[in-house]
C-alpha cells in the first residue's frame, strides 16, 4: 500500500492540472468562436434580450401560443420534471384540471383533439418546443384574440416548423418563443 | 418507416460501425502495439509517468493491480470530500452556491469515484463551478480506472501461464489520454456549436416576452457533458441532465450523446477480440449482449410510443406517445432508446424523467441495471459479464460431463466460489436495502412521507430503483424520491462503494488465478466457448439469475402497477 500512495497522490495532482486545467481551457478557447461565445444563444427583440433560443419560457396569455406545462415554472435556474408516475391518481387529477383549463380558453376545441404534450409536464421544465398538432389546436383562439385570419397564422406556423433531422430522423416541432415573436410582428 | 424509429436505428448502427475500429485501437493500446497516434501521446504519457515516479513497464500481479487501484481511489475520495465541503469560499463560485453537508459530500464523492454519478444535489444550486470541474475530473479518471482493470482481465485471459499482467498505471493513463480525452474533445466541440454553454460567468437574467423575470443558469457545461456521456458516468451539469435544452440542444446532439453512451462499452468487446485474437468469441459476446439489449429496448419503445393508458382513458390524443417527463425535440422513441442505453450500460444520464416512464418501460430500465452487463459500464461491464461466463462454463461443464475449462484454463472450486459470491452480491445489496427502506416507510409513513413522490406500487418502485441504480453504479433515478437526506445519502453511498469495488476485485482475482494456472491446449474434449450454443447458455444463466432474484420485487412494483391501472 505505502509504495502506491505517493505515486497515487502525484498522479492525481497531474490529472487535476491536465483535466481541470488544460482540457477545460481547450474547450473554453474553442467556445470563443462558438455561437455567442459559449454564453448560450440569446434571442434579441428591439435590442433587448427576451430569452434564450434553446430554453422555453412561460406563455399562458391567450394571444400567444402556449408552451408546455412546466414543473419548474420555467425557472431556468432550477430545471426539473414533475417526476410523477403516469398511474398516480393525484397526478391524473392535475392533468384533468389542465384539460379543463385548456377547454375553457379554447371553446371550439374538442377534448379528443388535445395532443398530450400540451397537458403533460416536460422533462426539463424548459422544453422550448411544442408539436405541430399542439400549435394547430391553438389557431382558433389566437385568431379570435388577435383579430387575424386563421390562414395567416397557419402560414406563419408552417414557416416555423422544424422538420426531422435531414427529413428522416426524429420529431417535427415548433419553437414556441420564436413562433410567438413572429406572431407579434403580424399585423 | 416512422422517422422516430429510423432515428434510433441510425443511432445503433452508427455506434457499432464506430465501435469496431475503436475496439481494435483500444486493443492495440493494451497490447502495447504501435499506433499511428504514438508520436503525440507517447511524450504526454511519459511526462505523467516521469513526474509521478512510476515505472510504466514494471509488470504487476493481480493483487498489486488491486492495491494500486484502491490506493488511488482513496486519494480521490479524500480530495473530493475536501473540495465539496469547502466550495462556498473557494474560487469559481459566481452564483454563491453553498458547500455540501458531510453526508451529501460523502454520497457525492463515492458516487463520482465509483463511476456512478448518482446525484443527490441539483447542478444549478448544489455545486460551484469548481465543484463541477472536480466532478468532471472524476468522470475521466474513474472511467479510466474501470478500463484499466478490464485491460488487466483481458491480459490475464491470454493463452499462457503467467503472473505478470501489465502495469496498472500504464493502462490507466493510456485509457484517459488516448481514448477518453480525444473523444471528449470531439463531442464537446459538437455540443459547443449546437448551443451548449462553456463559460465561467454566473447566472444571466432577462425579462421574457410575457414580462416575467427569468434567471438562467450557465457554466462550463460542454466540457463536462462530453465525458459524462463517454465515460458511462452520467452526472449532468444541470439538474434535468440531458433533458435540459442547454445540455442537449437538439435531435442531432441527442444522437451524438446517445452514441457516446454505448460506444466505449461496445468497443471494449472488440478490444477483447483483438487482444486474444478471438474475433469469434467477441462477436458471440456482442451477440448475447445485443439480444438482451433488444429484449429490453423493443417493449420500452413500444409502450412509450403507445402512450399512457391512463391518459388515453381521459380521451386525450397521444399522437407522439407518452409525453410526461419527455421533451418534444426527442419524442418518446429516442427517449425510450436513451432510457435503455443508459441503464444497460452504467451511464445513468437521462433525456427524459424515468419516474414518469410507463410502468413496463420503467421496469425495463430497472432490469437493464439489474443485469448490468448488456454492454455495461466502461470496463466494468465486461467484468460483470465475465462472472456470468465463468458460471456458464462451470454449469455446462457439469451438464456434459467435461472438466469446465475457459480459454484453456481449468475452472475450479475457488474461482467458482468467488464468481458465485459476486453474482449474488448485486441482488443481495439491492433487495436487502430496499427491504430496509420499505420497512421503515411502512412502519412510519408519516415521518418518511417526504421520501416518496408517488403512492403505492410506484412509490415502492422509486426505492427499488434507487438501490438498483446505486448497486449497478448507474446513477439515474426515479427522481421523485426525496433522496437528499442523510438516510439515503449514507445507505446509497455504502451500496455504491460495495457495488463498485467487490465486482472489480472478484473478476480480477479469478482472472489472476486462472492466468497462473497451466495452459491446457484445446482438444476434442474441450467445451467450445465461441459457439452460439455457449452464447445461449450464458444468456440463460443471466436470465435465470436476474429473473429469479428480482422477479418478486418487480412483481410488487412495476408489474402490479401495470396491471392495476
Amino acid at each position: 500500500m505505502k509504495q502506491n500512495i505517493l505515486p497515487a497522490i502525484k498522479l492525481t495532482a497531474l490529472t487535476i492540472i491536465f483535466f481541470i486545467g488544460i482540457y477545460t481551457l481547450i474547450i473554453w478557447i474553442v467556445a470563443q468562436v462558438a455561437p455567442n461565445n459559449g454564453f448560450g444563444e440569446t434571442v434579441i427583440v428591439n435590442n433587448k434580450v427576451v430569452g434564450y433560443k434553446l430554453e422555453g419560457q412561460k406563455f399562458s396569455d391567450d394571444k400567444y401560443f402556449w408552451s408546455r406545462p412546466s414543473a419548474a415554472g420555467y425557472n431556468a435556474a432550477a430545471s426539473s420534471g414533475s417526476n410523477k408516475g403516469t398511474t398516480n391518481p393525484d397526478y391524473l387529477k392535475d392533468v384533468q384540471s389542465k384539460i379543463d383549463t385548456f377547454l375553457v380558453h379554447n371553446p371550439t376545441v374538442k377534448k379528443e383533439e388535445i395532443p398530450s404534450d400540451l397537458i403533460t409536464y416536460s422533462g426539463s421544465g424548459l422544453d422550448p418546443d411544442i408539436s405541430v398538432a399542439a400549435a394547430k389546436i391553438q389557431f382558433n383562439r389566437i385568431a379570435k384574440t388577435r383579430n387575424i385570419s386563421e390562414e395567416k397564422i397557419n402560414a406563419l406556423v408552417e414557416n416555423q416548423i422544424q422538420k426531422p433531422l435531414l427529413g428522416l430522423f426524429g420529431t417535427e416541432k415548433v419553437n414556441v418563443l420564436l413562433l410567438n415573436i413572429e406572431l407579434d410582428k403580424l399585423k | 418507416m416512422n422517422t422516430e424509429i429510423l432515428g434510433i436505428v441510425l443511432m445503433f448502427v452508427v455506434t457499432v460501425i464506430l465501435a469496431i475500429p475503436l475496439g481494435r485501437y483500444i486493443g492495440k493500446l493494451y497490447n502495447g502495439d504501435k499506433t499511428k497516434l504514438d508520436f503525440i501521446f507517447n511524450p504526454i504519457d511519459n511526462l505523467f509517468f516521469k513526474l509521478s515516479g512510476i515505472k510504466a513497464d514494471k509488470e504487476m500481479n493481480w493483487k498489486q493491480h488491486l492495491v494500486a487501484l484502491l490506493s488511488i481511489n482513496m486519494v480521490w475520495f479524500l480530495f473530493s470530500m475536501l473540495i465539496l465541503m469547502n466550495m462556498s469560499w473557494l474560487p469559481l463560485n459566481p452564483d454563491g452556491n453553498p458547500s455540501m453537508s458531510a453526508d451529501t459530500a460523502f454520497n457525492t464523492s463515492i458516487s463520482f469515484i465509483s463511476n456512478t454519478n448518482l446525484q443527490h444535489y441539483s447542478g444549478e444550486s448544489g455545486v460551484s463551478y469548481l465543484g463541477q470541474l472536480v466532478l468532471m475530473l472524476f468522470q475521466f479518471i474513474s472511467a479510466a480506472a474501470g478500463m484499466a482493470v478490464c485491460a488487466v482481465v483481458f491480459n490475464a485471459m491470454k493463452e499462457r501461464t503467467t503472473e505478470k499482467l501489465g502495469n496498472f498505471y500504464n493502462y490507466f493513463v493510456k485509457s484517459f489520454t488516448r481514448v477518453l480525452l480525444p473523444l471528449s474533445i470531439v463531442v464537446a466541440i459538437i455540443l459547443l456549436f449546437n448551443g451548449t454553454p462553456m463559460t465561467f460567468k454566473g447566472k444571466d437574467q432577462f425579462i421574457s416576452v410575457q414580462g416575467d423575470t427569468v434567471n438562467v443558469s450557465r457554466g462550463p457545461a460542454a466540457a463536462m457533458i462530453a465525458i459524462k456521456q463517454l465515460g458511462t458516468n452520467g452526472g449532468g451539469f444541470f439538474g434535468a441532465n440531458s433533458a435540459h435544452p442547454l445540455e442537449n440542444p437538439n435531435y442531432f446532439t441527442n444522437a451524438v450523446e446517445d452514441v457516446s453512451i454505448i460506444l466505449i462499452p461496445i468497443a471494449m468487446i472488440f478490444a477483447l477480440g483483438y487482444m486474444l485474437k478471438r474475433k469469434k468469441l467477441a462477436w458471440i459476446i456482442f451477440g448475447v449482449m445485443t439480444v438482451g439489449f433488444l429484449l429490453l429496448l423493443i417493449p420500452t419503445v413500444y409502450f412509450e410510443m403507445k402512450g399512457s393508458s391512463n391518459i388515453a382513458a381521459m380521451h386525450i390524443a397521444q399522437p407522439l406517445g407518452s409525453m410526461e417527463g419527455k421533451e418534444v425535440r426527442f419524442g418518446p422513441a429516442a427517449s425510450a432508446y436513451w432510457a435503455i442505453t443508459t441503464t444497460v450500460t452504467s451511464n445513468g444520464s437521462v433525456n427524459s424523467m424515468h419516474d414518469s416512464l410507463t410502468p413496463l418501460g420503467g421496469m425495463s430500465a430497472m432490469l437493464g441495471m439489474m443485469v448490468n452487463s448488456f454492454y455495461g459500464g466502461v470496463g466494468v461491464g465486461f467484468l460483470n459479464f465475465y462472472i456470468f461466463i465463468i458460471i456458464a462454463v462451470f454449469i455446462s461443464g457439469l451438464m456434459v460431463g467435461r472438466t469446465p475449462e475457459f480459454l484453456g484454463k481449468k475452472i475450479e472450486a475457488k474461482e467458482m466460489k468467488i464468481a458465485t459470491i459476486i453474482a449474488l452480491l448485486h441482488p443481495f445489496l439491492i433487495l436487502s436495502f430496499t427491504a430496509l427502506s420499505s420497512h421503515l416507510f411502512a412502519h412510519d409513513p408519516k415521518t418518511y412521507a417526504a421520501w416518496l413522490n408517488n403512492p403505492g406500487y410506484h412509490g415502492f418502485g422509486e426505492m427499488l430503483y434507487e438501490y438498483t441504480s446505486s448497486s449497478a453504479n448507474n446513477g439515474s433515478g426515479f427522481e421523485g424520491l426525496g433522496d437528499g437526506v442523510p438516510f439515503w445519502n449514507i445507505t446509497c453511498g455504502i451500496v455504491m462503494l460495495i457495488g463498485r469495488f467487490l465486482p472489480i476485485i472478484g473478476p480480477v482475482a479469478i482472472a489472476g488465478i486462472l492466468a497462473k494456472k497451466k495452459y491446457v491446449p484445446e482438444s476434442a474434449g474441450t467445451l467450445k466457448t465461441d459457439t452460439t450454443t455457449f452464447g445461449i447458455m450464458v444468456f440463460a444463466v443471466i436470465a435465470i439469475i436476474a429473473a429469479l432474484s428480482f422477479f418478486p420485487a418487480l412483481a410488487l412494483g412495476p408489474i402490479s402497477e401495470f396491471f392495476s391501472k
